[in-house]
């Protein structure tokens, strides 16, 4: 291979990345890179076919959600026009085989866990998990607006235009009101910058009233996102350290430590 | 029990507890492997440096060690034990009841041991609830909804085959119905976590009390709003009250949650021994405020009398037991370690 491919590859390497920055797990509301569940990432020189592997934090974690995220991640990167082709693998799982196949065969989960659905299908369960990602990334954005010193009043009936005026200082208000925003218009909860800036998932405007009850429900679910969050990084720390803590046993690792280095982000650097 | 700084003396029902066996033995495939390795890894990102142990104690650790780690070294003064079977993963179940009866047979009025089913099993299980009644006069049952069982990769509380077991239940007398919450994957459309099943149950079987372990983790926002409906709902703190070490402030909205829509009386301490041991757990809990933010956005404290009500006495009333008389029973029968 020649400098220059290896060039081209690499840049081919981050174009991946990139889309998979864009694969959220839906339970945490967080990227799974941010995340740091994708453990390699290899474009082949000649045939531009890419290999994507990841891995959840335990063996058990849900499979309704792995199979989104895999299908995530083989939808996120087959939208590069030179992919040609695209196999994920799910380390590690207890349905680990199932689901890959599935993904990267084409088939839908309720073909793969037939038996276990009844003809339906994981729409539903994505849906449930937007409106939570909704809830949480809208209130994290009002608590800020209201440290910010504005009126509910003001806040109840302000516009998308007027939102986008205020200059929050919270580094992490400020990434979830981009996010907020993204999500708001994307599920057409607002269509233009004349539109109210807050409504509830089904619509509704939010009300003077009514404000300290629905932050107290969204207060749930932020801390509940963010608890799961917590737990999620920490098991997915354990399972590498493992080794160290065991230092004196010889303990059969099932992981391949450091893999990300293998035509992984670090290698870009 | 648990002596405070002031010098006094704190009653500790350790409300979740196991006598396990997960070692290499004892695991039938890898799913067994794989289930304690995900229990060890609980046990060290959330532990603090000192309390970890090697991995094949922590597979399987001797009556000795939990004698020493509950009531010697821990606070605790009557612990539950909860039976968890997995017989696909594990060749003689991983904490059956008949190993749990015979470890705890030294000290037996230090133990509540509950028993398992698996409505599944249809009437083999009707039956297995009439055994366990008879032979151990269990109070009270641990349910697993994720258990794999042939095909099967989870059941829900309210599936027909679960209600005939409940209705037994109630009318042997066994009262108190603690749930965990694990992934399944059936009914598909619904979420793997999902808890809703809680809230047909517990509305159904009004006379029994349904302890929901973990406090509904990772379904807390959900677990919240139906167990404020719901007077027979209780939520156990294992896994949750960890945290007070490794992220104090995430503890701290956990429990002001809990406080805010359950209430004082339904929150249970248990340290999930041996992920955890009770020592550190209940001194850090006791020694632990809600930071003054949160405290305040939710308007609850977490006073000395509402901490000695999550660390026994809330378990004690689920159970029956009069403290001042256990107390008496347990300094006339003191526990001897070999």
């Amino acid at each position: 291979m020649t400098i220059d491919s290896m060039g081209s590859t690499a840049s081919m390497v981050a174009e991946v990345w990139q889309c998979l920055d864009c694969v959220i797990d839906p339970e945490l509301d967080e990227s799974i890179t941010t995340m740091g569940f994708v453990e390699k990432v290899k474009v082949d020189a000649d045939t531009h076919c890419v290999d994507v592997e990841f891995r959840l934090p335990t063996y058990w974690c849900s499979p309704n959600f792995a199979f989104l995220m895999a299908l995530d991640i083989r939808t996120e990167v087959q939208r590069l026009d030179w992919v040609p082709r695209v196999m994920v693998k799910l380390n590690d799982h207890c349905f680990g085989k199932r689901i890959n196949d599935g993904v990267n065969g084409d088939r839908d989960f309720n073909q793969v866990f037939s038996e276990y659905c009844d003809g339906q299908d994981l729409s539903s369960v994505r849906l449930k998990f937007l409106e939570k990602a909704f809830v949480r990334r809208q209130e994290t954005v009002l608590l800020a607006l209201e440290k910010h010193s504005l009126s509910r009043s003001d806040i109840v009936t302000m516009t998308l235009e007027t939102l986008e005026l205020v200059e929050l200082q919270d580094g992490e208000a400020q990434r979830q009101l981009k996010r907020y925003c993204t999500l708001l218009l994307a599920q057409n909860l607002a269509d233009n910058k004349a539109d109210l800036a807050f409504v509830t998932w089904a619509g509704e405007a939010l009300s003077v009233e009514g404000f300290n009850d629905y932050l107290s429900k969204s207060r749930a679910v932020r801390i509940n996102m963010e608890f799961n969050n917590a737990l999620c990084r920490g098991l997915k720390e354990s399972r590498y350290a493992e080794a160290k803590i065991c230092s004196n046993k010889a303990v059969p690792i099932l992981f391949v430590p450091n893999a990300t280095t293998a035509g992984g982000r670090k290698a870009l650097n | 029990m648990y002596k405070t700084a002031d010098g006094r003396e704190i009653f500790v029902l350790d409300g979740h507890v196991h006598y396990w066996d997960g070692s290499p033995d004892n695991q039938t495939n890898v799913h067994g492997k794989q289930f304690i390795d995900c229990f060890y890894a609980y046990h060290s990102n959330l532990s603090p440096p000192e309390q970890l142990w090697d991995k094949s104690k922590f597979e399987k650790y001797t009556e000795n060690d939990m004698y020493r780690d509950l009531f010697v070294d821990g606070p605790d003064d009557v612990a539950i034990v909860q039976t968890t079977v997995l017989s696909d993963f594990y060749n003689k179940g991983f904490s059956s009841v008949k190993r749990s009866k015979s470890m705890a047979s030294s000290n037996p009025e230090r133990f509540i041991i509950n028993g398992a089913f698996d409505p599944r099993d249809g009437e083999k299980a009707l039956e297995h609830i009439h055994f366990l009644k008879e032979t151990y006069d269990i109070q009270g049952v641990k349910m697993y909804t994720a258990e794999w069982n042939g095909d099967s990769r989870g059941w829900r509380l309210n599936d027909p085959a679960a209600y005939r077991c409940f209705e037994l239940c109630e009318k042997l007398g066994i009262k108190n119905i603690h749930v965990h919450k694990g992934p399944t994957i059936i009914p598909l459309s619904l979420d793997a976590f999902d808890v809703r099943d809680v809230d047909f149950a517990a509305t159904d079987f009004q006379n029994l009390n349904w302890i929901v372990e973990h406090c509904g983790l990772p379904r807390l926002d959900e677990f919240c709003w139906i167990a404020t409906q719901e007077t027979n709902v209780y939520a156990g703190l294992a896994v949750a009250i960890p945290f007070i070490f490794t992220r104090p402030r995430y503890f701290g909205e956990v429990i002001a949650e809990l406080l805010f829509w359950l209430g004082e009386d339904k929150i249970l301490f248990g340290s999930d021994y041996a992920i955890w041991t009770p020592q550190w757990l209940v001194e850090s809990f006791w020694n632990y405020q809600i930071p003054d933010d949160i405290a305040s956005e939710r308007g609850v404290q977490l006073t000395d009398e509402i901490k000695e009500k999550i660390l026994g006495l809330n378990a004690a009333k689920l159970y029956g037991i009069d403290v001042a008389e256990k107390q008496k029973q347990l300094i006339n029968s003191p526990v001897e370690l070999l």
